[in-house]
């Protein structure tokens, strides 16, 4: 250990010259591990043995329609046993005296984490016992991240492949993204969480007299492999109400930062598949790139606000330090803020709602980026390559050329599943807040009033649509219609999105492969992922100016 | 087609049900088995702190209240950050403020309201509680606790400044909204108007809330109470402060232990750590262990 002899700002923009170092050095291996995972003809003894449990033929290939179909039906069937071991809580092993979750708080939570939001309207530590954490939240963590990549291998089967009918099968994918990729590196990274004093035991928790002659129940819990996949699938949900300010879930500089690259790997290493697949891996490094140049926008943003501590309460206090924890700091928690939204992961090691104006307007935007930078495992991946066909299809009108992505022609199918998938999230963010903001029931959950209590409620629906699951805290959501509507925000953001790109896939698999000609336009240089990026922005700015000049902006501007 | 749905429907039980006994008993119970390895065994149970005799005295990684029955600070011990979680530092609780930047407003408790209810007990926004803490602060270590926005009796210096035109025109009515009458206003005129106090249970949402940042201050200089010690941390259960609050308690402690300050200043220096490898996280005192080390060496007199 030395010293502090860096100022803030330089060990913070270490820190994140440190993480792209990393990830620059992680992509290639992971992302050929998970190459192989998708491409594989072997299965393991582990895996036979679940396939012949299951029931499943595991070389036969699906249709898009069957794929989609085996997604739907593992998800609802998820919902469905979550809700019901949460219900049942109280007859259960583990559950540490407390009683079933309430009804419309079970659901929130069921749908919750198996859409990969991992949104919370209950408190870690007063609800959920240790069975419930680890054989229901916790598997989740690991499936829902399994189904979001294996959407994304979907995607790239439909572009990689030529006249082919199918895009390969669910339950192999599935299995084999559970057990070869996010079985082994959570393991691997619990156990680095441990080294930091991250707890783990089945304790019901310890009963200190404090130096001062108080009491404090000192909780216990197998925090450190909840914590591991909780980072690592961008699930976010924390195993404490605190989430990952809790000293139990990250209690140092180091956790902290582990952290932080935990949430950015994966997502980071999907392009170098898409690469590999495609057989051109200058196509996944382009879209890694624009990934990059979003994300570290949003990390300086994020950076930027937070240290100048606008506004009246940080003006007072003189830095932005309400709802920071003293070992992160500043600069290190904006840095977390901004990796959790901009994936969808949705973890907070600091307290999003009590930011500078300007912080929480960064945050907000990061989401409503519609999580492509890198945004959540698989999902990120998916999103941004849809966002690709529309910026092609946008530069194939230009120039009034017939567009292709990869060398396949993007015609009016796949335009429409494209548009459509686009549509799907800013329509249930904008309907949803408005909706919320039209019942005087709903407004009451407002903790603040003002700009600031819209950018609650905007907040909490871009969460819950963008499957990100961090809050503006102070909005009061377990009640009957937050638990409802944004229960049924999540479902639709995370499904009809996953339709419509398996319907993409399929209808992209089925063509065949048109040849690179003069007048195609190359998708791997810079002048592409200076397309795609201004189709991204442009695309996230007109649809969201509106409220958020209702909020954030008129909070920073009065 | 029907039986397809079902088929599908029991292979995805099926396979749910597998997935959950690998990730969600086999994996958890391993990083549990590997956890009682020595070395990380005591991390893995929380890192807990045992007096001699065995009892837990609490956990180096999660913060304690140091103060008595009624919440006044114990001036033996080094002070912990203001804390939102339960009545402070409850690990069941763990909770932030969640206020915004801009909650500058209280409900001043109404005495015309029924006992009890939320108007009679009233509402300090998150900038009067920075405002009280700093003054509360100051008064503790002896130092000034004016902040910016704060008045000199440490409520939020926040007038609404009713004006002819809604948002623009002169101003007409002008209410220090947080200082409930008879209290004098923190300012006596502003744009020629005679400030008025807040009578509790009106409402003057139709004027314009405006924080007067230069309020209660002798000077422009940087607030003396360090920005950690007014402000809640993310999960309430913050067990560090500052280098530099840490500092500022020192003189009282060593006083009030009858020490000499240069060896609480050593004492502080033990328990301060830097940035792991030169720049993750911060340079922080852990409270907790220092003031368990502060009563094995010195304890109080009499």
């Amino acid at each position: 250990m030395s010293t502090g002899l860096m100022s803030t700002p330089l060990a913070g923009t270490t820190l994140v010259a440190a993480l792209v170092l990393l990830l620059v050095l992680v992509h290639r291996p992971l992302g050929a591990h998970l190459h192989r995972v998708a491409t594989s003809e072997r299965d393991l003894g582990v895996e036979r043995f679940v396939y012949r449990l299951v029931g499943v033929d595991a070389r036969a290939e699906q249709s898009w329609a069957a794929y989609a179909r085996s997604v739907l039906a593992f998800s609802a069937v998820s919902v469905l046993l979550l809700y019901a071991l949460l219900r049942a809580q109280a007859v259960l092993p583990l559950s540490l005296g407390f009683g079933g979750v309430e009804p419309s708080q079970a659901w929130n939570t069921a749908i919750s984490f198996v859409t990969n939001t991992n949104w919370q309207s209950y408190s870690g530590e007063s609800t959920m016992g240790h069975l419930a954490q680890m054989a229901g939240l916790a598997v989740q963590n690991f499936v829902s991240a399994a189904v979001g990549i294996a959407v994304a291998f979907a995607l790239i089967r439909g572009l990689a492949r030529a006249s082919s009918a199918t895009l390969g099968n669910f339950w192999v994918d599935l299995v084999r993204v559970s057990l070869r990729v996010l079985l082994p590196l959570a393991f691997v990274a619990a156990l680095v969480l441990l080294a930091t004093g991250v707890v783990q035991n089945l304790s019901s928790g310890v009963d200190a007299t404090t130096l001062a002659g108080g009491t404090q129940h000192l909780t216990g819990g197998p925090v450190a492999s909840q914590e591991a996949i909780k980072e690592l699938g961008t699930n976010g949900g924390g195993f404490y109400n605190a989430n990952s300010a809790h000293p139990f879930e990250n209690p140092s500089g180091v956790s902290n930062a582990f952290e932080i690259f935990l949430i950015l790997v994966i997502p980071f290493s999907l392009p170098r598949v898409f690469g590999l697949m495609t057989g051109d891996t200058g196509q996944g490094r382009a879209i890694a790139l624009t990934m990059a140049v979003l994300a570290l926008a949003g990390v300086a943003l994020a950076n930027l606000a937070l240290a100048q501590a606008g506004g009246t309460v940080p003006g007072a206090v003189g830095a932005a330090t309400e709802g920071v924890e003293t070992r992160f700091g500043i600069s290190q928690s904006a840095t977390f803020a901004a990796a959790t939204t901009l994936t969808s992961t949705g973890a907070v090691n600091s307290f999003h709602d009590s930011f500078p104006a300007a912080g929480g307007g960064v945050v907000l935007l990061n989401m409503m980026l519609g999580e492509v930078a890198p945004g959540g495992v698989g999902s990120g991946l998916y999103g941004l390559l849809v966002l690709a066909v529309i910026t092609v299809f946008v530069a194939g009108l230009m120039v009034g050329r017939t567009p292709e992505y990869v060398g396949k022609k993007i015609g009016g199918r796949e335009i429409k599943f494209a548009s459509l998938y686009f549509l799907v999230t800013p329509a249930l963010v904008l309907v949803g807040t408005a909706a919320a903001m039209a019942l005087p029931s709903a407004r009451a959950s407002m903790l603040n009033s003002g700009p600031h209590g819209l950018s609650e409620v905007l907040y909490a629906y871009t969460s819950a649509a963008n499957n990100n699951g961090s809050a503006f805290a102070g909005l009061s959501a377990n009640t009957t219609w937050y638990n409802t509507t944004l229960g049924l925000a999540m479902a639709f953001g995370r499904f009809v999105p996953v339709v419509l790109v398996l319907g993409l896939a399929g209808s992209l698999a089925a063509q065949g492969r048109a040849a690179t000609t003069a007048g195609t336009l190359p998708t791997r240089g810079p002048l592409f992922v200076g397309m795609l990026l201004a189709v991204t922005v442009v695309l996230v700015a007109l649809t969201y100016l509106p409220a958020l000049a209702l909020g954030p902006l008129a909070e920073a501007l009065s | 087609m029907r039986s397809s749905w079902l088929s599908t429907h029991l292979a995805a039980v099926r396979a749910l049900l597998v997935l959950t006994v690998l990730l969600g008993l086999v994996y958890p119970l391993a990083v549990l088995a590997v956890g009682r390895l020595p070395g990380l065994r005591e991390r893995a149970d929380g890192s807990l702190l045992h007096r001699p005799d065995g009892s837990v005295a609490g956990s180096s990684l999660v913060g304690q209240s140091f103060t008595d029955a009624d919440g006044k600070p114990l001036l033996r011990y080094f002070q912990t950050r203001p804390s939102a979680a339960g009545d402070g530092y409850d690990p069941t609780a763990t909770s932030a403020s969640n206020l915004g930047p801009e909650d500058v407003v209280d409900t001043l408790p109404d005495p015309k309201a029924a006992p009890g209810s939320d108007e009679a007990e009233g509402r300090q926004s998150l900038l009067t509680q920075v405002c009280a803490r700093s003054a509360e602060v100051g008064a503790t270590e002896g130092v000034d606790g004016a902040r910016p926005f704060c008045t000199r009796d440490g409520v939020g210096a926040v007038l609404v400044v009713v004006r002819t035109e809604g948002l623009t025109g002169p101003a007409t009515t002008v209410v220090s909204v947080n200082q409930a009458c008879p209290e004098q206003p923190f300012l006596a005129t502003y744009e020629g108007v005679r400030v008025s106090c807040a009578i509790p249970g009106d409402d003057y949402s139709h004027g314009v809330v405006t924080p007067v940042r230069d309020a209660g201050r002798t000077s422009a200089a940087a607030p003396v109470v360090p920005s950690d010690a007014v402000t809640a941390s993310g999960s309430g259960l913050d067990p560090d402060v500052s280098p530099a609050y840490a500092q500022l308690q020192v003189p009282r402690v060593a006083r009030e232990r009858g020490v000499d300050p240069d060896q609480v200043e050593q004492l502080v220096a033990a328990h301060t750590s830097g940035r792991a490898l030169g720049f993750l996280g911060e340079p922080v005192v852990d409270v907790v262990t220092l003031n368990a080390d502060l009563d094995t060496r010195f304890p109080r007199r009499g």
